[in-house]
């Protein structure tokens, strides 16, 4: 299924602007479009961690604080989600784009 | 007497210490001033060391010297911060410091020791840096007599400080090797974690076209994840590798030591800050400025100093029982040298990108933003003088704390 088929509000990017709005559907749907689908074990691991971290913190945590505390590391994390990792895990956890820092 | 105490005395702690001499009743106020190190580096400066426009003494003053004589100053490093019982153990006889409100400024630094490789056999040889004196230094005795090869500049994550930074090391180096009648033995390449040139769109855009025209190869999405010694190679996480003769590294910038051993920081230790009061999240006598907070600002000297100017307005309110104002906006200003004499200057802040206009008068100048003309680069190098004299003094800047909209051309 096609995230624009979902019925929840995207931004120019394809990611979801509300992350109450998620659901493991949406995931499975960022995923396709990004190339990764299907999710295994490995991604959730990944997926879940994050939305809990983002709720307890209410920031979206970094790739060093993901690769450090959520049991994936980052060489691991490239291969889960190749070329920008810390875009697509936004997206499939339904979290806005990361900002650069600047 | 009630008791304040900075921890740092770098740009911002020495500002904000310069700024409350003059705002609080010293009677009724004891400020100490706790710093490692009794040298004032002027930062920006470091850039020109490898090139030699500057040497390591341009660079270097006594703190002391800049630093109110109504202030405490110790010099020790600090072993750690108990903020539930508002004490500061420091290493020096064993001192411990009382405190009603702190102020944590202890900057950043960088961390190669981060990046597997970095500070082995080549560290010094054919691996530099140039954000520590003693690194810039190194790099100018390698570069005066370098034949030429692959130079590759490499920014190891983000954040880092002075983001810029590494553009300006670039263009200094094409013009410095061009000067020397060498640029055809000098191939240049950038490896950055980010996806364009700069973090910003229309800045991004230009000056990735100033790469361009310079002739340096930008590779983007480049995330370090060692160096291959012996083949003199960085290598990503996902496998792309990139020979050097030269590495110049910005490696992975992160917060004090004393922050990680206080539990007080993130994944860099970093100390988590509100955004729009620099108010520390967790704890509600304690302020953080400058390079040390957690905030998407820049770790920049100019962010440090609104970042004062914010501060010393709210801490006034905040001592007198009224309520943090959310007037920190994120502003910066930075000077990008471009070479040959000339620069760019660039002013934002969280919400708004860097945009072409004239600064800081509209519609007058003197500087162009975000356009390359040799009053910028005379800005810059004035900015040294400006610096000493005028900015640590805490002394009236003719720019506001908050970015102005005024004089930015939208399109």
């Amino acid at each position: 299924m096609a995230t624009k088929e979902l019925n929840v509000s995207l931004d120019a990017e394809g990611f979801l602007t509300d992350p109450n709005q998620w659901t493991p559907e949406i995931a499975e749907a960022m995923a396709e479009e990004e190339g990764i689908a299907p999710l295994t074990e490995r991604h959730w691991k990944v997926i879940n961690w994050v939305r809990e971290e983002a709720a307890r913190t209410g920031e979206f945590p970094s790739l060093r604080a993901i690769s450090k505390r959520s049991g994936v590391d980052t060489k691991e994390l490239y291969e889960l989600f190749p070329k920008g990792p810390a875009r697509k895990i936004a997206r499939c956890a339904g979290y806005p784009k990361p900002k650069g820092c600047i | 007497m009630k008791r304040l105490l900075i921890l740092g005395g770098g740009t911002a702690g020495t500002m904000v210490a310069n700024r409350l001499v003059h705002e609080l009743d010293m009677n009724e106020w004891h400020i100490t001033v706790v710093d490692q190190d009794e040298i004032h580096y002027y930062q920006p400066g470091f850039l020109f060391i490898p090139f030699g426009t500057y040497g390591k003494a341009d660079v270097m003053r006594p703190k002391r010297d800049f630093l109110p004589r109504e202030v405490e100053v110790i010099i020790s490093e600090v072993r750690l911060i108990e903020p539930e019982k508002n004490l500061v153990h420091l290493v020096k006889e064993n001192r411990i410091l009382r405190y009603d409100y702190l102020i944590i400024a202890t900057g950043s630094r960088i961390a190669p020791e981060e990046t597997p490789g970095l500070m082995e056999d080549e560290w010094r040889k054919s691996i530099f840096d140039f954000y520590t004196p003693d690194g810039a230094v190194a790099l100018h005795r390698f570069l005066r007599t370098w034949q030429g090869g692959r130079l590759v500049v490499n920014v190891a994550e983000m954040p880092i400080k002075c983001p810029v930074a590494p553009l300006e090391f670039l263009f200094l180096a094409d013009a410095y090797f061009r000067d020397r009648g060498m640029r055809d033995r000098v191939e240049i390449i950038y490896a950055t974690p980010l996806s364009g040139a700069f973090t910003k769109p229309i800045a991004s855009q230009q000056l990735g076209d100033l790469l361009e025209q310079k002739n340096i190869q930008l590779i983007t999405d480049f995330n370090i994840a060692g160096v291959d010694v012996d083949k003199k190679a960085i290598v990503s996480y996902d496998d792309q590798r990139v020979e050097f003769d030269l590495l110049v590294s910005i490696p992975t910038n992160m917060g004090s030591e004393v922050i990680a051993r206080s539990g007080m920081g993130d994944d860099l230790n970093f100390v988590p800050t509100e955004k729009h009061t620099l108010k520390a999240r967790d704890y509600d006598n304690i302020f953080v400025l400058g390079d040390a907070t957690n905030l998407p600002s820049s770790k920049a000297g100019s962010v440090a100093h609104f970042q004062v100017d914010v501060f010393i307005e709210n801490f006034l309110r905040y001592i007198d029982g009224l309520e943090l104002l959310p007037t920190f906006d994120g502003h910066a200003n930075c000077f990008i040298e471009s070479g040959h004499g000339k620069g760019f200057l660039i002013d934002f802040n969280y919400d708004v990108e860097p945009l072409p206009g004239m600064f800081p008068m509209p519609g007058i100048g003197p500087f162009s933003l975000l356009r390359e003309t040799r009053v910028n680069h005379w800005g810059k190098m004035m900015f040294r003088w400006v610096y000493w004299h005028i900015l640590l003094k805490g002394q009236e800047m003719p720019i506001p704390a908050q970015m102005s909209m005024a004089g930015k051309w939208q399109r």
